[in-house]
């Protein structure tokens, strides 16, 4: 019983690990390699937050059986993307593309962090001149001597 | 008035929490549509059964409607009644577009409600569909004379998105 159980589980984890079905494989292994890089580049838009490689949606399926289709006709991995952008917009790309209207999203916190740093670094420097600047009064200098004379002693 | 740059992180915190507060009530199942004002893929389908297919070309020179539907999609029910009376109220064609159905599937579904549709194309491998960029049923487009698309609707018709969005823009693009 346990067996049977434990192959049922196996058999499962198997299916989700894995949305492409055996069918769907090109027989040429480094075209497949490619198909299945390109999947995982690609947005699934029903699902939204899987690439098109792990989603089991039927939409999902229908893209790369076209991402195979495409790259037998002789497209490159460019061009695959190119045709999927053109129908479903920048958004079908998990990785958004650097350009003007997403430099927020790439420079963003990057700009942010040099701002942060740049006024604290001001600060710092600012704190350190007004501390630096305070010099002791020739009474007090005597004094800070003696008290520390007077630590000295009590410790030998 | 220098001690006021140091409310310049609590304004942006503010700003930013707003920005994602508004964002929150935004549908995230509505896509931006890349194929707005683009011109219309080219497609020939056959139709259902023996009746006569659809072919892009010949809506050259006329605003149409198309309809992306199923019979196997429930919003498609939701949405039927109000496609029976849309062509006659926004005096315009509605074509359809069987998305990835089975011709006897279909026939069924329209029978059974009622076929609003001027003609009807079967994209049996919804391959059509993938050059309109769709990724659900039902959605529809406005296709205007020049034969571009100039607007995509997600999800099922409601008489408000007639009245707001249908309406006014197909009255525009026919007069222009």
């Amino acid at each position: 019983m346990r067996v049977i159980i434990l192959a049922a589980m196996l058999a499962l984890a198997a299916t989700a690990a894995l949305a492409v079905d055996p069918g769907e494989r090109l027989a040429d292994p480094s075209l497949e390699a490619r198909a299945r890089t390109l999947s995982g580049e690609l947005r699934c838009l029903v699902c939204q937050n899987q690439s098109i490689d792990d989603s089991n949606a039927d939409l999902a399926h229908d893209l790369r059986v076209l991402i195979r289709e495409r790259l037998t006709a002789g497209d490159s991995d460019p061009q695959v993307l190119q045709f999927m952008v053109r129908r479903y917009g920048d958004f079908i790309l998990l990785r958004p593309p650097v350009q003007a209207d997403t430099y927020v999203l790439w420079f963003g916190p990057f700009a942010l962090f040099l701002i942060g740093g740049a006024g604290l670094f001001y600060q710092l420097r600012k704190r350190r001149r007004s501390v630096s600047e305070t010099e002791l009064t020739p009474e007090a200098e005597q004094r800070a001597t003696a008290l520390l004379n007077d630590d000295k002693d009590n410790q030998e | 008035m220098r001690r006021l740059i140091y409310l310049l992180p609590a304004v942006a915190f503010v700003a930013l929490a707003a920005y994602f507060f508004v964002s929150l009530t935004r549908d995230p199942s509505v896509l931006p549509s890349a194929m707005i004002n683009q011109p219309t893929p080219a497609f020939a389908l056959a139709g259902l059964g023996d009746q006569p297919g659809l072919v892009r070309d010949e809506f050259a020179g006329q605003v149409v409607l198309i309809n992306f539907f199923a019979s196997w999609c429930i919003p498609c029910r939701t949405e039927h009644p109000l496609l029976m009376n849309l062509s006659r109220e926004l005096s315009v064609p509605l074509y359809g577009i069987d998305y990835k159905d089975k011709p006897e599937d279909a026939a069924r579904f329209l029978g059974e409600l009622g076929d609003p549709y001027r003609r009807i194309g079967a994209d049996r491998e919804g391959r059509v569909g993938i050059d309109f960029g769709v990724y659900g049923v039902p959605e529809t487009y406005v296709i205007d004379k020049t034969g571009r698309i100039r607007l995509r609707h997600v999800g099922p018709l409601t008489p408000a998105d007639v009245a707001r969005e249908l309406a006014p823009l197909v009255k525009a693009l026919q007069r222009s």
